[in-house]
C-alpha cells in the first residue's frame, strides 16, 4: 500500500475538522502518515496509521520548520500524495515542500479522486480543473470540501527529528493574539454570515446575532473591514479568507468580483440586499430584497420560534 | 540597495477568461493587464527606494507581450526592466516559473525581492515561497508594512489569530498584501520617462537553464480536463413582503441548515 503524508493540526490534543477531512481523503489513496506538532490523541480514530509527532520546541519558524519536518517524513515514507490544508500558511508549506521533493503542487483543491486526480475550481469557481502531478502530488485542500468520516487506523507513534537548519530563516520577534472567540474558525466553519457596507456602522451586532443563531462564523466584505467595523482578519474574498461552507449568508454585500472569489463555492448561498440589481443575487439560492435592519432580527426570532 | 519587484501579466479579471484546448490560459481571449496585486509590490519597492536610494528593477517571466506589465511598473517609477521570455517557457507551472524567476533573480544580484501575494489568474499564492525556497533566502510573507535597517528587513503582518512582527537578514523575499499601501498612478512625466527606460530580454540560456527544466517539460503538474461549472439553477429571489422570512427559514430547514 502506498503512503499518504498528511499535515494535521490539533487543538487541545484533538484534531481540527479540516485535519479530519484530510485524513478522510488520505485513506482513500493509501496508508495515512499524520504529521502533527504535539499530540493528536484522536488521529488514529480518524484513520492515521502512523502519527509522526514533531516536538513543539523544534518548531522555530512556523512554516519553514514544518517544511523541514514534512521533508524528513517524506524521505522516510516515500509518499505518492501529501495533503495540507489550503490556508495561507498551508499553501506556503505546499509550495516549499514541492520544491524540496521535486513534486507537483496544487492549491485550493476540493477533492482528490481515484488515480490521484486533483479537483480544483478556478476563475472563482466558473471552471473546474482536474489535474495530475508528475512525481509526488503536494495538494492543499480547502477546508469544508468533504465530510470527514471516522475510521480506525493503526496509530503507531513515531517522533520526527528535524535536521538542524543550514539556511538563513525569518524569525518572529513578536506575536500578538487577538481576543479569542467562541465562534468557529472562519475558514473551516460550516456556516458563515458576512456583513458588508449595507449593514452600516452599528449593524454588525446583527451579523453576529444571526451567526450565533446559526452556529456560524462571522465574515465581512472589504468595505466593512476598511470602515473599521470589524477586524481585517474577518475579510472574505480574493485578498481575505476563501470560504466554502454549507451555508453562506451575505448581508448588505453587493458582490464585487473580489468578494465572490472568496465565497463562490459555498454550497448554499443566501443574499439579503435592498437593491434587486446587486450582482450577488446571481449566485443566491435564496434571496430577499429588503432592509437588513428589519429582516435580520426577524430571521433570528423565527429561528428561535422553530427551536422552541 | 538593489530592489527587485516581480510582476506578472494576467488577463483582466473583469473580462471573460478562457482556457485553450491544451488547458492553458487563453492569453488572446482577454485583455491583458499587470496583476493588480503586483502594483502594491511595485509601490512598496518605490517607497523603499525613496528611503534607501539605490536602483529598482521589475522582472517578469512570460511571453513577449508581458513587457507591457513591466512598462506599467516603469511608468510608476521603477528604473529598469527584465523580461525572461523564451518559447521553451510556454506552459510553465509554478515549479517551472519559480525556477526561472529564481535563476533570473540570482543573475540580477539584488538585495531584496518584493512580490505580490497572488496572481489573479493562477491564484496559487505559492510562487513567492517557492522562489525563496529555491534561492535559499528567508521569506517574509504577507507584509502590511516593511522597513529595512542595515541588513535586516522587518515586516508587520496580520495572521488568522492576531498580528506578527517578523524579521530576516538580507537578501530576502517579501510578499506584500494589498493593505500595504495605495499604488501610485503613473504621472505624465513618469509615462514619458518610461519610454526611455530599457527592458532587457533574457532567454533561458541567459539564466543558465535549458529547455528540459522549464515549460511543459519542467512542470510537475498536468491538467487532464477543464469543465465549466454547470449553470447554477436560478435561485428564488423574493421581496420582503412579510412572508419572506418564514419562507427563508423553511428553505433552511428543508436543507437541514437550521
Ligand atoms: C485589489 C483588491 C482586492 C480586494 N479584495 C477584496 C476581498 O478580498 N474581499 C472583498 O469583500 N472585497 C475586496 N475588494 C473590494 C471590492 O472590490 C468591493 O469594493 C467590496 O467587496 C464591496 O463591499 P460591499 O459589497 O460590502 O460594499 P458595496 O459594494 O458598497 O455594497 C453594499 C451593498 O449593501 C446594500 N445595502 C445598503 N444598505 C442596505 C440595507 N439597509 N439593507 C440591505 N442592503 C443594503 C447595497 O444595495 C449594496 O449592494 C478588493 C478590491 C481590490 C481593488
Ligand atoms: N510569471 C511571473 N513573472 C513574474 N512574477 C510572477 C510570475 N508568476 C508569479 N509571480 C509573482 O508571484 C506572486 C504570486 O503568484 P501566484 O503564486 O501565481 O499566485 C505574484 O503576485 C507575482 O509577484
Amino acid at each position: 500500500m502506498t503512503n499518504v503524508v498528511v499535515l494535521i493540526e490539533a487543538v487541545d490534543g484533538l484534531l481540527t475538522k479540516p485535519s479530519r477531512e484530510l485524513l478522510t481523503i488520505a485513506r482513500r489513496h493509501g496508508s495515512p502518515v499524520a504529521v502533527c506538532v504535539g499530540d493528536a490523541a484522536d488521529a488514529a480514530a480518524h484513520g492515521a496509521d502512523v502519527c509522526a509527532v514533531v516536538s513543539p520546541a523544534d518548531v522555530v519558524e512556523p512554516v519553514a520548520s514544518l517544511v523541514d519536518a514534512l521533508a524528513t517524513v517524506c524521505a522516510q515514507y516515500s509518499p505518492t500524495l501529501v495533503l495540507v490544508t489550503s490556508t495561507i500558511e498551508g499553501k506556503e508549506i505546499a509550495g516549499r515542500l514541492a520544491v524540496r521533493i521535486d513534486g507537483g503542487v496544487i492549491t485550493d483543491a476540493v477533492d482528490v479522486r481515484e488515480g490521484l486526480e486533483v479537483v480544483q475550481p478556478i476563475f472563482g469557481g466558473a471552471v473546474t480543473l482536474s489535474a495530475h502531478a508528475i512525481g509526488c502530488a503536494v495538494v492543499a485542500v480547502r477546508p469544508g470540501s468533504i465530510e470527514p468520516v471516522a475510521a480506525q487506523g493503526a496509530g503507531s507513534v513515531v517522533a520526527v527529528t528535524i535536521p538542524e537548519p543550514t539556511r538563513r530563516r525569518a524569525s518572529v520577534v513578536s506575536s500578538v493574539a487577538g481576543a479569542g472567540s467562541a465562534r468557529p474558525d472562519l475558514a473551516a466553519a460550516d456556516v458563515v454570515v458576512s456583513g458588508g457596507r449595507g449593514v452600516g456602522e452599528h449593524g454588525f451586532a446583527l451579523v453576529e446575532q444571526l451567526a450565533d443563531a446559526l452556529g456560524g462564523a462571522v465574515g465581512a466584505s472589504r468595505a466593512a473591514t476598511d470602515a473599521g467595523w470589524i477586524d481585517h482578519k474577518f475579510q472574505v474574498g480574493q485578498t481575505g479568507t476563501t470560504v466554502s461552507p454549507q451555508l453562506y449568508v451575505a448581508l448588505g454585500i453587493s458582490g464585487a468580483i473580489q468578494h465572490r472569489a472568496g465565497m463562490q463555492t459555498s454550497k448554499t448561498i443566501v443574499v439579503i440586499n435592498k437593491d434587486r440589481s446587486a450582482p450577488l443575487f446571481d449566485l443566491a439560492d435564496f434571496g430577499i430584497v429588503g432592509d437588513v435592519a428589519s429582516i435580520v432580527p426577524a430571521i433570528v426570532a423565527e429561528i428561535g420560534k422553530r427551536r422552541a | 540597495m538593489r530592489i527587485l519587484v516581480c510582476v506578472k501579466q494576467v488577463p483582466d479579471s473583469w473580462s471573460e477568461r478562457q482556457l485553450t484546448d491544451g488547458f492553458t490560459l487563453d492569453r488572446d481571449a482577454a485583455d491583458k493587464v499587470i496583476n493588480d496585486l503586483d502594483t502594491y509590490a511595485v509601490e512598496a519597492a518605490l517607497q523603499l527606494q525613496e528611503v534607501h536610494g539605490g536602483e529598482t528593477l521589475a522582472i517578469s517571466v512570460g511571453p513577449v507581450d508581458a513587457e507591457d506589465a513591466i512598462r506599467k511598473a516603469l511608468q510608476m517609477g521603477v528604473d529598469e526592466g527584465i523580461l525572461v521570455t523564451d518559447p521553451a517557457l510556454a506552459g510553465s507551472d509554478a515549479m517551472a516559473t519559480s525556477l526561472a524567476l529564481a535563476a533570473a533573480i540570482q543573475k540580477a544580484a539584488v538585495d531584496v525581492v518584493i512580490m505580490g501575494i497572488e496572481s489573479t489568474d493562477a491564484k496559487m499564492s505559492v510562487v513567492p515561497a517557492m522562489v525563496a525556497e529555491r534561492l535559499g533566502w528567508p521569506m517574509l510573507t504577507l507584509a502590511q508594512a516593511l522597513t529595512i535597517d542595515g541588513s535586516t528587513a522587518t515586516v508587520h503582518r496580520q495572521t488568522s489569530v492576531g498580528h506578527d512582527v517578523v524579521t530576516a537578514s538580507l537578501p530576502a523575499v517579501v510578499s506584500v498584501v494589498e493593505k500595504f499601501n495605495e499604488p501610485r498612478y503613473p504621472s505624465f512625466k513618469g509615462i514619458t520617462a518610461a519610454k526611455k527606460k530599457t527592458v532587457e530580454h533574457w532567454g533561458i540560456g541567459d539564466i543558465g537553464l535549458d529547455a528540459s527544466q522549464v515549460g511543459v517539460a519542467g512542470s510537475r503538474t498536468k491538467v487532464a480536463a477543464a469543465v465549466p461549472r454547470p449553470a447554477k439553477q436560478a435561485g428564488l429571489i423574493v421581496e420582503d413582503d412579510g412572508t419572506a422570512v418564514a419562507a427563508l427559514v423553511d428553505f433552511l430547514v428543508e436543507r437541514r441548515l437550521v
